[in-house]
């Protein structure tokens, strides 16, 4: 909290909807990738010469390519209902963190390029040609969206800003300016296997430790097997949950998950992060490249199911795009699907959640918990945006938020939902989301994470809520190193798992499943 | 034929072949370009019946709108329903016999058209009055507003004060759908009603009015949250799978 550059904003009884402050957050840029980081990735490193053509071009193949982008541009009313929706306006007050504004920053240059009206009349219709201030623009502004979707909810054509700050930051990548902290990240995963660089050796290392700290604890051999060919489930999981607090904590209830129900599951150092940041820069290749991992091991070790631990856009990129990247799911009919598809146990959904897994098990009878083990906390959820509004879980609309409901109180006594309106489809971000999670962006995650801070405050202050869970490594990061700001204690954050890990029972012998 | 009727007949020939070309590009363009990725905004119906009820009540009631604003909501429900119901009432200068619903509507839609001018001038209002709505307005956002609103004044100027010659009237517009000009009233406020509908035709193609076919192609909206069971590829995306 030392050195703080920027004033932490005061917490309200209410999340309060600002006056708008003009270029208060114009100054945000995060640092740009050096050269070696973008050649990896395939990019130019600075703005050449023919920059404005080479971004209009992009702008025109992207049109082409996605009818998001196409119909969104062309649609949006400029009503004003999503002004007030999105955590970074509510949180900085500068008015192009409004998400329509946010747009706009886009569809100016489109209108001009792309549009009749924009070609004849600029002036009316807000049309203006490409100029390295609005190139600026973009990267500070599509760096300040964490593409939650919250304002594709309550627009009224579902206009999704988190796709045009995708395309933006692809624009961005083919012109020269990449983000460091995301393009880094995607050389690493495809490099070594996952988003924190993590080798398979120390993997291996890592995870022995947790196993004799396991057993330490509880007296039980859990294991945390890697690699093991044949084994009925491959669990993908964010590479934070091997290292990072509180993630751990999960990562060790995943496995006694798995030994209490005796299923025989492995992970895969070639797939050791179930993250894609692909996903963040709009780039549909490098999304597939990266999600290709996890076919490829799903082949190579010939499991039956394949399971995802607690991680918000991987669930995203997971459960909506897994099966059209690389075909893990059901329903194909193409030589490329059907070579997976017919390995995968029809008896379980193709990806599955953990959340749904560890439910169905607690619900089946199959493992034990006693939910007194918990009763030190008073738990609230955080819904995470990409679970909340960009996925399922379980066979109805909605399961997102019931199942990991659910699976609190069954392991947990105390429960108490936040505020209506920041649940649910209406959840709030926790600011640190789509690639944002970089020190360089601190300001914009400290105030960007206001609304949720604030409904959490209430909570606390209601029903002394000490404990918030939540199924995100982005979010765990994020409330870990923002909290303190606004005065909670960081070890209020945890997993899901966290809360089934201490009450899971392990002395029932294990069932065959 | 008097040159006003000549010049009427030929501009609205114009701006009705550019609303329909225009907006069949439009619709075409929409269509041909793929949807790769499964993004509807969940929860999401699981089927296509789902998909469109979910659809129905965005066009109809303005549900997420209705979750979103209920001022905006207000104003702008009174106006498209206000419109719908003025537009469902002009049929009758087009048709012959008058459709029977058409004829059930006449009386609603005679106020209907207070309705569409309230709503309309509450929207105009929040353009000035809140500052993040007047930070996102244009000038073409506050002229679409104006055009509407001096469309529904001059007509209701006719309606309720002022009645023009209908008679005359449905025969012009009759004659120009089966290419038999007959002349036009030569009522000013008439002319300025006509010029203002024909301009708003020529522009509906090119511009945010685009929203009304938008909306149905929406992916957000549109898309069935189907993913794990069906294998949802675009073209261009197919082909990466060839290449393993
Ligand atoms: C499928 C049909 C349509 C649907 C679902 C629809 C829906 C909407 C919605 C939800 C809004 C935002 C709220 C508001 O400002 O009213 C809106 C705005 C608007 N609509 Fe429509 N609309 C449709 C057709 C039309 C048509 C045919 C016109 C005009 C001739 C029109 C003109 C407008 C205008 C001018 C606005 C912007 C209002 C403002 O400036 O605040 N709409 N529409
Ligand atoms: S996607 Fe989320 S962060 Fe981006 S503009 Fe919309 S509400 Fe804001
Ligand atoms: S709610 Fe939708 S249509 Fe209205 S201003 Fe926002 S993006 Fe545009």
């Amino acid at each position: 909290m030392a050195a703080a550059e920027f004033d932490i904003p005061e917490i309200k009884d209410d999340i309060e909807i600002p006056k708008l402050r003009e270029g208060v957050m114009s100054h945000v840029k995060s640092f740009p990738a050096p050269k070696a980081v973008q050649d990896f990735m395939g990019y130019p490193h600075e703005l050449g010469e023919d920059w404005k053509e080479r971004a209009i071009d992009k702008m025109g193949d992207l049109l082409g390519k996605y009818r998001s982008l196409k119909v969104f541009l062309d649609a949006c009313v400029h009503c004003g209902a999503c002004t007030d929706k999105c955590h970074y306006y509510l949180g900085t007050s500068d008015p192009k963190n409004m998400p329509v504004a946010r747009q706009d920053l886009m569809r100016q240059v489109y209108r001009r390029y792309f549009t009749t009206a924009g070609k004849l009349f600029p002036k009316l219709v807000g049309a203006k040609d490409l100029t390295r201030e609005i190139l600026d623009d973009w990267y500070s502004y599509y760096h300040q969206c964490s593409e939650c979707r919250r304002c594709s909810v309550f627009c009224p054509y579902g206009i999704d800003t988190a796709e045009i700050t995708m395309a933006g930051r692809e624009i961005l990548n083919h012109v020269g300016i990449g983000q460091k902290y995301s393009n880094e990240i995607l050389g690493k995963v495809q490099k070594i296997g996952n988003n924190l660089g993590l080798p398979g050796p120390a993997l291996e290392d890592t995870l022995e430790g947790l196993e004799e700290d396991i057993e330490a604890d509880t007296g039980v051999p859990v294991k945390m097997p890697i690699d093991v060919k044949g084994a009925e489930v491959l669990l993908v999981t964010p590479s934070a949950d091997f290292f990072s607090e509180p993630h751990v904590e999960s990562l060790i209830g995943y496995a006694k998950v798995f030994h209490a129900a005796g299923i025989n599951w492995t992970l895969s150092s070639h797939a050791s992060e179930a993250g894609n940041f692909g996903l963040f820069n709009g780039n549909y290749e490098t999304m597939r490249k990266v999600a290709m991992r996890i076919r490829d091991a799903a082949l190579e070790l010939g499991v039956k199911r394949i399971v995802v631990g607690e991680c918000g856009h991987a669930w995203r990129v997971a459960y909506s795009f897994w099966n059209t990247l690389t075909g893990i799911g059901y329903g194909g009919n193409d030589p490329f699907s059907i070579e997976l598809q017919k390995q995968l146990d029809p008896a379980y959904p193709q990806p599955q959640h953990i959340c749904e897994l560890t439910n169905d098990l607690i619900k089946s009878g199959k493992i034990k918990v006693d939910p007194s083990q918990n009763d030190d906390l008073v738990v609230t959820y955080h819904d995470s945006c990409n679970v909340a509004r960009a996925s399922r879980m379980g066979t109805e609309p909605g399961g997102q938020f019931t199942i990991p409901r659910e699976l609190i109180k069954s392991v947990a006594n105390n429960f108490h939902n936040m505020a209506d309106d920041t649940i649910y489809e209406s959840t709030f971000c926790c600011g640190g989301g789509g690639g944002l999670l970089t020190d360089d962006l601190m300001e914009v995650r400290v105030k960007g994470a206001l609304p949720r801070v604030t409904a959490l405050n209430n909570v606390v202050k209601e029903y002394q809520v000490n404990f918030m869970a939540t199924i995100c490594a982005i979010c765990k990061a994020q409330f870990t190193k923002v909290l303190p700001k606004y005065g909670f204690d960081m070890s209020m954050v945890g997993g899901v798992h966290q809360l089934v890990s201490k009450a899971i029972k392990l002395d029932v012998p294990p069932q065959a499943d | 034929m008097s040159t006003v009727t000549m010049i009427y007949a030929g501009v609205f020939y114009i701006a009705a072949f550019l609303l329909v070309a225009g907006l069949a590009y439009k619709i075409f363009d929409y269509s041909r370009t793929p949807a790769p990725l499964v993004i509807p905004t969940t929860p999401a119906p699981t089927t296509r019946t789902g998909v469109v009820y979910r659809m129905a009540k965005e066009v109809v009631v303005f549900e997420s709108l209705f979750k979103s604003n209920k001022w905006i909501w207000v104003f702008g429900w009174l106006f498209h329903f206000g419109l719908f119901l003025v537009l469902a009432r002009h049929l009758r200068y087009f048709t012959q016999p008058v459709w029977f619903w058409v004829d059930i509507v006449q009386p609603f839609g005679k106020y209907a058209s207070i309705m569409m001018v309230l709503g309309l001038a509450g929207l105009l209002a929040r353009r000035f009055v809140v500052d993040r709505v007047r930070y996102i307005s244009t000038p073409s956002d506050y002229l679409m507003l104006a055009l509407l609103l001096a469309i529904g004044a001059s007509g209701m100027m006719m309606t309720f004060v002022a009645h023009t010659d209908i008679v005359a009237l449905k025969e012009f517009f009759m004659g120009l759908m089966y290419l038999d000009i007959q002349p036009l009233p030569q009522d000013p406020v008439l002319l300025v009603h006509l010029a203002l509908v024909a301009s708003l035709m020529v522009i509906f193609p090119i511009s945010k009015l685009l929203h009304a076919p938008g909306v149905f192609f929406s992916p957000t909206r549109n898309q069935v949250d189907n993913p794990r069971e069906h294998r949802h590829v675009a073209a261009w995306a197919a082909r990466l799978d060839q290449n393993g």
